[in-house]
């Protein structure tokens, strides 16, 4: 059992950043709708610390996830292939528009989601920072709690989508290469 | 936007609604830098900030500075002001929505 060095990144980049994101932020919207409504019982203190922590850490997995994306793995993604090579596994984009079966994955799929993934971080730095600030008296201005929960939910389908087109480019063209690391020996 | 002086204790909504505004704007600029970048290639070469990236660099890290500075402006010149809010989150979930739709190419290619 073995895995390459590109292939450990793309899985942190999403399995570890971006799909323990997109499990925070269901989260979120539930706390923010349930104990945050103008009818619902006041958040205790404790509720509110925990809170706290849990948008600033939803904000640094968002801030991960694409800064992984964008600098470690894309790059590898969107890699130039020497003229003349015929085997593109390597190069993922090239691969991906190499065929009209697979083309639009990269057209749609990856044009959409390198963009749309950086509302994510901007969404929940924002909806934390006014969390931190505003605390339980978030649940006395109506205006602003249903602002912050609209960006998290934007920023749920921002994630979602970014998420659903890396795993169905990374299952049409895989990012790999680099070092293999061996995991575990077959007999 | 209308806005009024609170007293120096009370913890207004003017910095959450520039917090709220900003990142109606940062996720608008994205969008606008994107389109720019996909349809004129000076802006394109421009944006290739770091080589291996591409033009994602240049877009997405003009477009944080863009909401940054605006998220500063605003957070200065509203923290201690009531304004009006429903307007400006209102104004911020439009120009969120618009920046969701006007990325997905298929839609940004009609433009």
């Amino acid at each position: 059992m073995e895995i390459t060095e590109r292939s450990l990144w793309t899985l942190i980049h999403g399995m570890g950043f971006g799909a323990l994101y997109l499990l925070a932020c269901s989260g979120a919207i539930v706390e923010l709708w349930r104990r945050y409504a103008p009818a619902s019982d006041p958040p205790t203190a404790r509720d509110e610390a925990f809170l706290k922590v849990y948008f600033i850490g939803m904000a640094v997995l968002a801030w991960m996830a694409v800064l992984s994306g964008a600098y470690i793995v894309y790059p590898w993604y969107r890699a130039v292939p020497p003229a003349g090579l015929h085997d593109l596994s390597a190069f993922p984009r090239y691969l991906l528009l190499s065929k009209p079966t697979t083309s639009e994955w990269h057209n749609i799929g990856m044009e959409w989601k390198e963009y749309i993934a950086f509302f994510a971080p901007i969404s929940m730095t924002m909806a934390s920072v006014v969390f931190v600030k505003y605390g339980r008296s978030l649940k006395r201005h109506h205006e602003l709690r249903n602002a912050v929960l609209g960006f998290t939910l934007a920023s749920f389908l921002a994630a979602g989508i970014a998420g659903f087109f890396g795993a169905m480019l990374n299952k049409n063209a895989p990012v790999e290469g680099g070092t293999t690391i061996h995991l575990a020996e077959g007999k | 936007m209308s806005a009024q002086t609170a007293s120096p204790n009370e913890l207004t909504n003017g910095a959450g609604a520039a917090a709220v505004l900003a990142a109606g704007i940062g996720t608008f600029t994205i969008m606008v830098l994107d389109l720019a970048a996909d349809k004129v290639a000076a802006i394109k070469s421009i944006a290739n900030f770091y080589r291996p990236t591409g033009p994602l660099s240049g877009v997405t890290t003009a477009a944080i500075l863009v909401w940054l500075a605006c998220w500063a402006i605003l957070d200065w010149r509203w923290k201690k002001r009531e304004v009006a809010v429903t307007r400006v989150c209102t104004i911020a979930l439009v120009l969120l929505v618009l920046s969701l739709v006007l990325t997905f190419p298929p839609i940004a290619d009609l433009l």
